[in-house]
């Protein structure tokens, strides 16, 4: 996020305060494609993570009466979505229902499985994928939106830990705790592609 | 020789270790700590490859479209006197040319005498040359502002208020561009309503390089081609076609 996104961000904020809904708009414009991402790494599917985009901006909305004007809206925006997929996820646990990885999307570990599908990779690919769903439900609240975020988003250990509202040591540590689950529920796989 | 330990490499892969240089130091000298950390990043780059489904550049409007229907009230700040009437006399106007445009569109072809047919055509007309007055409009403001030259901050709360007044009207355009099925219209006014959004809400004073930034973005979007095709296309409607004797 760059110094002007992030002070246009407070003024437009500001005037959303104020029932201009054209700023809520241009910042709902500016930061769905980012929310969907995040929320759909956490959820695991399209339908979920839609959801969860919707709910996120509407809980914003509701508490933009909360927002320290001084803080990252950004990073605000994210902390509302991580909160609402796990609030998701959770549920779905309470359910007894697996972390929803999308059927049709693509094999996480295709570099490990590149070039044209065999059957062998087919049913590779299979395991991994059940591998990768099954590493991730096995992940804590905390260390799944750690990895996400800095693995794929690429926040900064600090950013990560305003989001999770810990310490950054203790957002260094959800991330490892992520990376070692899965590396270990990954690797055997990984070994065996080589 | 003390090994590292599995989450200082971890963190070392993302940057995040105490001491980088020396973890870097460490691994180019001991092989079982090196073995440890190509281990890591062969798991973690096998995950960079998991892809997200595309979401396009009108993805915003559309969660907009979902969300605004469940977006609790907010009381606005009152607007100063002086541009309420402004505002109310432009929105009338701007509303008088939509409805004699739909009662045009909305009635029935065919179904009435020849001087019905007539009085249709001119309402669309009507609404033809304010669409395309209101084309140009957007699109010299858009190509001053991206043509401005600038060595030090650039004042842009001249082009943020014509911004301003062009949103009111672009709203009730494409409202119409949408119930009259005209989507090529709805969809192009959809675009320049976000970038006249951005514009009007954002700083009033913007350095070179966010002016530069800006005019990347005009230019990345294609918001002036299509502005300048779509005019074309409506000034060409907007002819009257050429009556031969008969």
């Amino acid at each position: 996020m760059n110094s002007r996104m992030e002070f246009a961000n407070g003024e437009l904020v500001a005037q959303a305060r104020s029932g201009n809904a054209d700023a809520f708009r241009v910042l709902v414009d500016r930061h769905s494609r980012g929310l969907f991402r995040v929320a759909f790494r956490m959820t695991g599917n399209e339908p979920d993570a839609e959801d969860v985009v919707q709910e996120s901006f509407l809980r914003a909305y509701r508490q933009l009466g909360k927002f320290d004007q001084r803080a990252s809206f950004g990073t605000w925006l994210y902390r509302i979505t991580v909160n609402c997929a796990l609030d998701l996820v959770r549920s779905r646990k309470r359910r007894g229902e697996p972390w929803a990885a999308d059927p049709g999307a693509e094999d996480p570990m295709q570099t490990a499985a590149s070039g044209d599908p065999t059957p062998e990779r087919l049913a590779f690919s299979g395991e991994v994928r059940e591998r990768v769903a099954d590493a991730l439900n096995e992940l804590s609240a905390a260390e799944r939106a750690a990895f996400v975020l800095r693995h794929y988003e690429g926040l900064p250990i600090e950013d990560v830990s305003r989001v999770l509202g810990c310490n950054p040591g203790a957002a260094k540590h959800s991330v490892f705790r992520a990376v070692q689950k899965l590396r270990r529920a990954l690797e055997p796989l990984v070994s065996a592609a080589k | 020789m003390k090994h590292l330990t599995e989450e200082t490499l971890v963190l070392h892969y993302y940057g995040d270790a105490d001491e980088d240089a020396a973890v870097e130091q460490h691994c180019a000298e001991c092989e079982a700590c090196r073995a440890l950390y190509h281990s890591i990043e062969r798991a973690l780059g096998g995950l960079e490859k998991w892809s997200v489904p595309e979401r396009g550049a009108a993805y915003g409007a559309e969660v907009w479209k979902r969300l605004q229907p469940a977006l609790p009230a907010r009381s606005r700040v009152p607007i100063p006197a002086v541009s309420w009437r402004w505002a109310v006399a432009s929105l009338a106007l701007a509303a008088m040319l939509v409805l004699a445009f739909l009662a045009g569109r909305s009635y029935p072809p065919g179904s009435g005498p020849a001087p019905t047919v007539a009085k249709n055509t001119l309402r669309e007309r009507v609404l033809l040359v304010a669409l395309s007055d209101y084309l140009e409009r957007s699109q010299r403001m858009l190509t001053e502002l991206a043509n401005a030259g600038a060595a030090g901050p650039y004042d842009i709360s001249f082009e943020q208020g014509r911004a301003a007044d062009l949103l009111d009207e672009s709203r009730l355009y494409r409202q119409t561009a949408a119930r009259t099925g005209d989507d090529v219209v709805a969809g192009v006014l959809d675009e320049l309503e976000r970038v006249l959004l951005e514009i009007a809400h954002g700083p009033s004073r913007i350095s070179p390089a966010e002016l530069e930034d800006l005019r990347f973005r005009l230019q990345a979007e294609g918001i002036l081609f299509k502005l300048r095709v779509l005019s074309a296309n409506v000034r060409n409607q907007d002819q009257p076609a050429i009556q031969h004797p008969l």
